[in-house]
């Protein structure tokens, strides 16, 4: 057992690398947020989790043709993939056209 | 083998626009251009993965009915996005957020249930599998009764006995449960459905005994959740904008959920874990005393033209009522006649922190009328009308003065400190939080009842005969 862990940690040495130094990097570029913009960033991190459609992209292209019904799934998670994405990308735009400077 | 770098260049060039679209959406003046950075790079993230994208151990092919399929998929998810997005009115924004941060959720949650049969044998990808499964549905389902609650559909808080016991049960009984399936990795998919759908059912454990007005703690909370559950998809597939994406979304959003906390004066394990007890709001209720006196719209009016300082206290009634344009215009036309006026704005005035902001903005107020609360509260002593409109628990006393009050202990704006205090509200109905406010039936406070819209209308009318 611990030797398995021991291992798959050494595997995954590269991506816990990614992991804990974006943990940082998250907490650290929000830092000082006026209150202002919480919620159009909210909304722009809503966005940017939308990369799970990448992984919905992979699954579908690693499916055989014929394997109809995890195409369907596979459908359904690159639709809502997308709506999290593009939805997310343009409520946010939408929010922050209104903080336009006007003179 | 070259084609493999081009992608792996394309990820690393979207991950930096995640980290540095992050950091501008965090500055007014760049936030904008933040957001269509991070956007571009999840296009090229997204069109990358479709072209280039191969299995290390080649599963993967590009039959044209697949690559159709997928484009017919981002074609409807980006149509369907890209019309609610444009369409919907400033005030459901936030339940739009909350939805769409659902989806993503049920993405990854679908991506793990149709992983699970390619993975039996390999400890470490099931166990991230799960995790992600597991994580993703919460997501999914807590998101969608945020969605409900906030658009109204699901009014009132609702109270299962002991639900504190209940989900807390649940939820170890769904991690024991996911950790069962790791460790003995049926063949047969029955179980890992049924670990899905128990997922489900914690999410909306999970959301429905919260009360109204933490609702945008929560949905930043579920939003931390689904960025954790991409950042398990990317862990399992190797992919390292995933994982970024994913881990940047869920610790920047933890930040964000804290700092909402920190406006409300609340620990996030009071609001998960629930103040709003429907016994408070009760109790609470038993001591109003006192009578609430009504003022015409005539004499609002006089009471504005003669006074020095006039301070707006906007809510979320100002945005039901799609009133932030007609408030502006009554700004407006004090301001000509020499009365100071600015907007009160509490921090989580509205449904969600700077939802008032972003409305107030809609219609063209400056920034510098904009006034957050601890520079304004000061400023209530010298004022000499306070207008509230469709606000309620951000200027309620009992926040300081009633300990048994759910909300004791949330900062609020000090209103009571001014000469006159005029509250527009529709009806005499609790706030979000559902409790009274004895603010409105102290002597210095009068009540215009009616619409925000119609009755500040009618104000401004009156105001340009004066």
């Amino acid at each position: 057992m611990f030797s398995e862990i021991l291992t798959f940690l050494g595997e995954n040495i590269q991506m816990i690398y990614i992991i804990i130094l974006s943990v940082f990097v998250g907490v650290e570029v929000i830092g000082k947020v006026p209150a202002v913009l919480h919620t159009p960033l909210m909304s722009g991190a809503n966005a940017i989790h939308g990369v799970v459609i990448v992984g919905a992209i992979i699954v579908m292209l690693n499916t055989p043709a014929e394997n109809i019904l995890a195409l369907a799934l596979g459908f359904v998670a690159v639709v809502f993939g997308t709506l999290n994405v593009v939805g997310g990308f343009a409520v946010t735009d939408r929010m922050l056209e209104m903080f336009k400077k006007k003179k | 083998m070259e084609i493999k770098y081009i992608l792996d260049i394309i990820y690393l060039v979207a991950s930096v626009t995640f980290v540095i679209g992050l950091k501008m959406l965090s500055h007014p003046d760049s936030a904008r251009k933040g957001n269509l950075y991070a956007a571009f790079g999840m296009a090229l993230a997204i069109v990358g993965t479709i072209f280039l994208y191969n299995h290390a151990d080649g599963y993967t092919t590009r039959e044209p009915i697949k690559i159709i399929l997928i484009l017919a998929a981002i074609g409807v998810g980006t149509i369907a996005g890209w019309l609610t997005a444009s369409k919907v009115q400033m005030t459901k924004m936030p339940e739009l957020v909350s939805l769409f941060n659902g989806m993503g959720g049920a993405c990854a949650a679908i991506i793990g249930l149709m992983e699970y049969e390619h993975n039996l044998g390999k400890t470490g990808a099931l166990a991230t599998i799960i995790a992600g499964l597991i994580i993703g549905s919460v997501s999914f389902s807590g998101s969608v009764i945020a969605f409900l609650k906030l658009n109204e559909t699901m009014k009132k808080p609702i109270r299962i006995p002991s639900y504190n016991i209940l989900n807390t049960v649940v939820m170890i009984a769904l991690i024991l449960f996911g950790a069962y399936i790791v460790y003995a990795q049926p063949e047969h998919l029955l179980l890992v459905v049924l670990l899905f759908v128990f997922a489900l059912v914690y999410g909306v454990l999970f959301v429905i005994p919260i009360g109204g007005a933490d609702m945008p703690v929560v949905i930043s909370l579920l939003n931390s959740f689904t960025g954790l559950a991409a950042a398990f998809g990317g862990f399992l597939y190797q992919n390292q904008v995933m994982l970024t994406g994913g881990i940047l979304v869920g610790s920047a959003g933890t930040i964000l959920t804290l700092a909402m906390c920190k406006a409300m004066n609340r620990p996030l394990s009071n609001v998960i874990f629930g103040a709003f007890g429907g016994g408070a709001a009760a109790s609470s209720g038993a001591e109003v005393n006192g009578s609430i006196k009504d003022i015409s719209i005539s004499d609002t009016a006089i009471l504005m033209n003669y006074a020095k300082k006039v301070v707006i206290v906007p809510g979320y009634g100002l945005a039901v009522a799609q009133a932030q344009h007609v408030i502006h215009e009554l700004e407006l036309l004090l301001e000509e006649r020499g009365v100071e006026v600015v907007y009160a704005i509490h921090p989580v005035a509205g449904r969600m922190p700077g939802h008032m902001n972003v409305l107030l903005a809609e219609s063209n107020v400056s920034y510098d009328k904009l006034v957050e609360m601890e520079d304004i509260n000061p400023q209530f002593a010298t004022t000499d009308v306070v207008l509230v409109v469709g606000a309620n628990d951000v200027v309620n006393p009992a926040a300081k003065t009633d300990p048994s009050s759910p909300i004791f202990g949330m900062p609020i704006l000090d209103v009571e400190n001014a000469t006159n205090i005029i509250v527009n509200k529709r009806s005499m109905n609790a706030g979000y939080a559902g409790i009274d406010n004895l603010l409105f039936y102290q002597p210095k406070t009068s009540m215009l009842f009616g619409d925000a819209k119609g009755v500040l209308a009618k104000l401004v009318s009156e105001l340009k005969q004066m």
